[in-house]
């Protein structure tokens, strides 16, 4: 999954829906671990601004 | 100055968080607050709404976090007609970012530390059990020793998962919302909106919440299982075109909304999750403030029990989830069971219900008798509703 920084907002809905505890959020940026990540989809499905994307 | 060790640490300074640390120092715990942000209440991601009964309990009024005092709640059906009602008691509309201030402000009161730029990594563990917390501040790597962990780091928790605990939030059990704040509209400052229906808002509702007489946090909650690929903010900005096309944004934000029932695991050994985190949210209104700080105020004197009895095992933190069942847990159940009717309600049941709350006479109205209406047909849940009335006045927001 790939974060679009221009839109993301730091809300940490994706955070919250994620079964893999692949995404870390702090103050300023939210990251998503594609190691741990297992294509569930619930982050971008979530995300309220459509700030995430398929792809590395 | 922090210190090296406390009893407790609290991570984030909402208003679980703050609530918290205030109950658990006043009880004579030492406390430290860490908060990530750069002071308590920011970013807002809230519609503000709260009622006068919940939050008098913890904070004196104070028209410095007032945006507006509320009287009405108007109900907007699908085919456009409406209903008013006058007898949920009164509620205000925050000013979320000088209220979580004042929050923190009372906790400080009562001798709690706070840090704030403070970013907590994880958790320190020896032999097993949770010792500490480790936290970014100011470039530098910290851990500070402690015998508490109370989580309250709102719908993106870390810190339950960091001790093991199984947070993830269901796709149908996750509101993704949208809202502005919204200038030079015409509203009435008394009177909160709600407009429901499966082409304005599917799986939840689109809410007007008056900040002044021309100003209005204007919002939508979508069910997450909904909100793909049309979102909050093509739903939102659709509504805003339609109702106020000369409106300016002042203020727009994002965000998610746990409308889940509480965590089976809210207390493991030396750690409790409040708020958001905890999953602590009424999953028909989406509203939060109230629950985080009733939920704060239960783990924080356990809390302080605890570091007088040095007691930090599970069982004995288990009284917060006791005491949390009896308050608010319960009801919150009864809640997320309407809630699921609610997400698969068609239009024409919102009108019909809409349509029977208008000829309720006007003292009569109130959220029981729509709550009552809207679950007819499932007798066990009238019932579960019914009781979940008697035990505690549940309040929109």
């Amino acid at each position: 999954m790939k974060i679009n920084r221009d839109l993301c907002d730091i809300c940490g809905s994706c955070v919250a829906v994620c079964p893999a505890d692949a995404i870390v959020v702090s103050e300023f940026i939210v990251d998503i671990d594609n190691e741990k990540c297992t294509n569930c989809l619930n982050c971008l499905k979530v995300c309220p601004i459509k700030a995430i994307e398929e792809g590395e | 100055m922090v210190q090296d060790r406390y009893d407790v640490v609290v991570i984030g300074a909402g208003p679980a968080g703050s609530v918290a640390a205030r109950f658990a120092a006043e009880n004579g715990a030492s406390v430290l607050m860490l908060e990530r942000d750069r002071e308590p209440g920011i970013p807002v991601r809230c519609a503000e709404g709260v009622s006068h009964n919940g939050i008098t309990p913890f904070i004196d009024v104070d028209q410095r976090w007032i945006a507006s005092r509320i009287d009405v709640a108007k109900l907007h059906s699908p085919n456009g007609e409406t209903a008013n009602m006058h007898n949920n008691g009164l509620g205000y509309v925050l000013e979320r970012r000088v209220f979580d201030t004042a929050l923190c402000e009372l906790a400080a009161k009562h001798g709690a530390h706070l840090i704030t730029k403070a970013d907590a990594l994880d958790l320190v563990w020896k032999d097993g059990k949770i010792t500490g917390v480790k936290y970014k501040y100011s470039g530098e790597i910290r851990k500070v020793k402690c015998d508490i962990v109370i989580g309250a780091d709102g719908v993106e928790s870390r810190v339950g998962r960091w001790a093991g605990i199984k947070t993830v939030v269901r796709l149908e059990d996750i509101d993704t919302c949208a809202q502005y704040t919204l200038t030079d509209i015409d509203i009435e400052k008394d009177t909160c909106e709600f407009y429901f229906g499966t082409k304005v808002s599917p799986g939840g509702y689109i809410w007007i919440f008056p900040k002044s007489d021309n100003t209005a946090n204007v919002g939508i909650g979508l069910s997450g299982h909904l909100s793909h690929p049309k979102g909050p903010k093509e739903y939102l900005d659709e509504f805003v075109q339609r109702r106020f096309p000369e409106a300016k944004i002042t203020y727009t934000m994002y965000g998610g909304v746990p409308t889940a029932a509480t965590l089976d695991e809210i207390v493991k050994d030396n750690i409790m999750l409040v708020g958001d985190a905890a999953r602590q949210v009424n999953p028909i209104t989406g509203g939060g403030v109230v629950q985080a700080m009733i939920a704060g105020s239960i783990a924080g004197k356990v809390a302080a029990q605890a570091v007088k009895e040095k007691r930090f095992d599970k069982k004995f933190l288990k009284e917060y989830r006791k005491e949390w069942n009896k308050r608010l847990g319960k009801t919150q159940k009864t809640m997320f069971l309407m809630k699921e009717k609610f997400m698969n309600m068609n239009d024409e049941r919102f009108n019909r219900i809409v349509e029977f709350c208008q000829k309720i006479p006007r003292d009569k109205f109130s959220l029981k008798t729509l709550f009552t209406e809207a679950v007819k047909g499932d007798p066990k849940l009238m019932i579960d509703v019914a009781k979940a009335f008697v035990v505690s006045k549940i309040k929109m927001k």
